[in-house]
């Protein structure tokens, strides 16, 4: 069917399959375009830092905020001694914001779209909250489940509920971003999918397509907002489950 | 009534929980606005606050679609 909303997010090998120690490994567009977002990160950032001048160019002003924004939110969440988790913050946001900005032009496939990418990227924070909690405080991390003065006789539970929302984070974390560039990118394929069927039907159909072709431009301004967004979201998400492994007694 | 039917009927009901997160993110951003008129000073630097508040309540929302998509696409 050509307005299969699903369609844009099939998988499709490129080169490959390889048969690599029992295991099919293959080149597929994913691998593509997450090679595509690197690349481009990587192209911006060195042509903004090509020749840094006192009164900045436009690209370099464009490098300077990306990166003073990053800066001041490490700074504010995480305190002076997180200064080592900037690198990490910045590319997390800088992959999340150029995979989901890239998503938005047509025919592009979305990398984050997919639960495993962004799956993958929040069971890596989590476990590394965890990883750097037991390094820095020992046993004495896992009071981040023991909250401060609560009476004994309720501490089970509140400890119970605390492990759990724990557990659950990286969950929220993952899902939270698939959610949302699935759905948008959805939406944006179902009313352009409305466009194309009323105007196959004459000219009553071509006045009727002004409404759902209206509101595929707003929504695709609304994508745009909301691929910078979650890219921000889930940048100061790390930084505030980092925050748990710098000062775990709340 | 089958079971793939019944199935779907499932996934629409489900998915009236993303109503829920909708008032959740409503409030949280109906409160940063009205709280940001009466002190404007403050705002800024509580924008972000607001936005994890958004993000948490929206992640809420957004398990409900997870198990519509559950129940459309897994057997």
């Amino acid at each position: 069917m050509a307005n299969d909303p699903i369609h844009q997010f099939r998988i499709h090998d490129i080169a490959g399959p390889w048969n690599i120690a029992g295991y099919e490994i293959s080149f597929t567009n994913s691998a593509l375009f997450m090679g595509i977002t690197v690349g481009t990160i990587t192209l911006i950032l060195f042509l903004a830092t090509l020749r840094g001048s006192l009164v900045p160019s436009r690209l370099q002003s464009v490098g300077e905020m990306w990166y003073g924004l990053i800066d001041n939110m490490v700074k504010n969440v995480l305190g002076e001694e997180g200064r080592q988790f900037f690198p990490l913050v910045f590319s997390l946001f800088s992959f999340v914001l150029v995979a989901n900005m890239l998503g938005m032009f047509p025919y592009f496939f979305t990398v984050t779209s997919h639960v495993i990418v962004t799956a993958s990227l929040a069971v890596f924070v989590v476990g590394l909250v965890v990883v750097v909690g037991i390094y820095k405080h020992g046993l004495g991390w896992f009071k981040l489940f023991v909250p401060h003065g609560v009476p004994l006789a309720i501490l089970p539970v509140i400890s119970l509920i605390e492990f759990i929302s724990f557990l659950s984070r990286p969950i929220s974390l993952g899902l939270r971003l698939f959610g949302n560039m699935l759905a948008g990118h959805i939406v944006l394929k179902v009313f352009a999918g409305f466009v194309v069927s009323l105007t196959a039907l004459g000219v009553g159909g071509i006045l009727g397509a002004i409404a759902p072709m209206a509101m595929a431009v707003a929504l695709t301004a609304l994508e745009f907002l909301v691929a910078g967004l979650q890219a921000f979201v889930f940048a100061i998400l790390t930084c505030v489950y980092l925050n748990d492994a710098l000062h775990p007694s709340h | 009534m089958d079971a793939s039917a019944a199935k779907l009927i499932g996934a629409g009901i489900a998915c009236i929980g993303m109503g829920g997160a909708g008032i959740g993110v409503g409030l949280i951003f109906g409160n940063y606005l009205s709280g940001a008129l009466r002190n404007p000073a403050a705002a800024g630097a509580q924008f972000t606050n607001a936005l994890i508040g958004a993000a948490l309540a929206e992640g809420l929302g957004i398990f409900s679609l997870v198990v519509a998509l559950l129940l459309l696409f897994v057997s």
